[in-house]
């Protein structure tokens, strides 16, 4: 039995705002948009290829996981000084309402921390796969992404 | 979100990730991967699709058909890289629009006739030489596509035909008189003739 072939548009849809916010965890704010961009081009592209009945949202995370890391990269050769600085791209939060402040914390984490809390608890997927993203066993995956959760949970906490 | 304490989401993201799929859109038509762009109109005859490759106008669905089968099967036949997109669709939908205002006879768009193929593409050259304001018989079509005897199957291709109203199968009506079938229901075909006959649709 073959699975249907659903229209790229329904898998932006379904999964673009989870991996817009995973986006977010894993390059911060102002770098997301590039990311969520670079992420579902880079998907249009492959997804024909995509076999049938696959997990879409866990393939959608490994592209996320791989174009993360080269729009940190080119936005670390861009750091150049600059004359005027450029206007912050909007990111859609709304000032004061803490999530600034969430994702800052969440940008101080070690990146493997902020890896395994934005597979795991951003985009849902299980330690198994978070662990087949980020390295080592589904273990360590858990504790590292434990260990984010409490520090984001103290974070914010002291914030308040 | 797996128990989690912290609150991930957010309500604006909806329209960040509508503005990023609008940047999308751009960006897959420039590197020539929208294989398939796709809108919806509304039209006196209802809500339509309209969807178009590269080469042209691919699919236009009644909602009667459902759009979501349409947009599935343009996935499977065409290509899974469909997105909505509505720039490519301006050119067709201002005919429309036109057309059902009584200042088009003829469109002027691109059509790709992938959707249908052999005796089915043949009908639909043949239709698309059928004039505003004139009909021809299911008989009389069957005779032109070169098989005079393959009047059902006639039936059978205006009846599957991905693009009506541009490709005009409403023009084709049974020899006793009767209007006949339409994918867009025998009132919309109705309406239709008596558009091109110089009668107000839109009730």
């Amino acid at each position: 039995m073959s699975a249907r072939v659903e229209p790229f548009e329904r898998v932006v849809e379904e999964h673009g705002t989870v991996v817009l916010r995973v986006c977010r965890a894993l390059v911060g704010p102002d770098a997301a948009h590039d990311a969520w961009s670079e992420t579902f081009l880079a998907a249009l592209v492959a997804y024909p290829r995509l076999r049938p009945g696959s997990d879409v949202r866990a393939w959608l995370v490994t592209i996320a996981h791989r174009k993360s890391v080269d729009v940190l990269r080119v936005r670390a050769r861009q750091a150049v000084p600059v004359g005027d600085p450029p206007e912050p791209v909007s990111t859609g939060e709304h000032p004061g309402d803490g999530r600034s402040e969430l994702w800052a914390a969440v940008a101080a984490l070690p990146p493997k921390q902020r890896q395994c809390v934005a597979y795991h608890h951003v985009a849902g997927l299980p330690y198994d796969e978070v662990a087949a993203l980020v390295g080592g066993t589904a273990a360590a995956a858990r504790r590292a992404a434990a260990d984010g959760m409490s520090t984001l949970r103290r974070t914010l906490r002291e914030d308040q | 979100m797996n128990g989690s304490t912290l609150d991930f989401a957010h309500g604006g993201d909806r329209f960040a990730v509508q503005d990023l799929h609008e940047q999308l859109t751009h960006r897959a038509q420039a590197e020539g991967v929208l294989d398939v762009a796709y809108r919806t109109v509304d039209s006196p005859l209802g809500s339509l699709l309209l969807a178009a490759t590269e080469v042209g106008v691919v699919r236009i669905a009644f909602e009667r058909q459902d759009h979501d089968a349409a947009l599935e099967e343009l996935a499977r036949r065409v290509s899974p890289r469909v997105l909505r997109a509505p720039a490519r669709l301006d050119a067709v939908s201002r005919e429309l629009d036109e057309y059902f205002a009584g200042r088009r006879r003829r469109f002027d768009v691109p059509v790709d006739l992938r959707l249908a193929s052999g005796f089915r593409s043949r009908v639909l050259d043949v239709l698309q030489h059928i004039e505003f304001g004139t009909t021809r018989s299911y008989a009389g079509v069957a005779e032109q596509a070169g098989s005079p005897r393959a009047v059902r199957a006639v039936g059978t291709a205006c009846a599957r035909n991905p693009v009506p109203l541009v490709v005009p199968c409403h023009r084709v009506v049974r020899s006793d008189g009767g209007s006949g079938q339409y994918a867009g229901g025998a009132e919309a075909k109705g309406r239709l003739l008596d558009l091109e006959r110089g009668v107000k649709v839109g009730s």
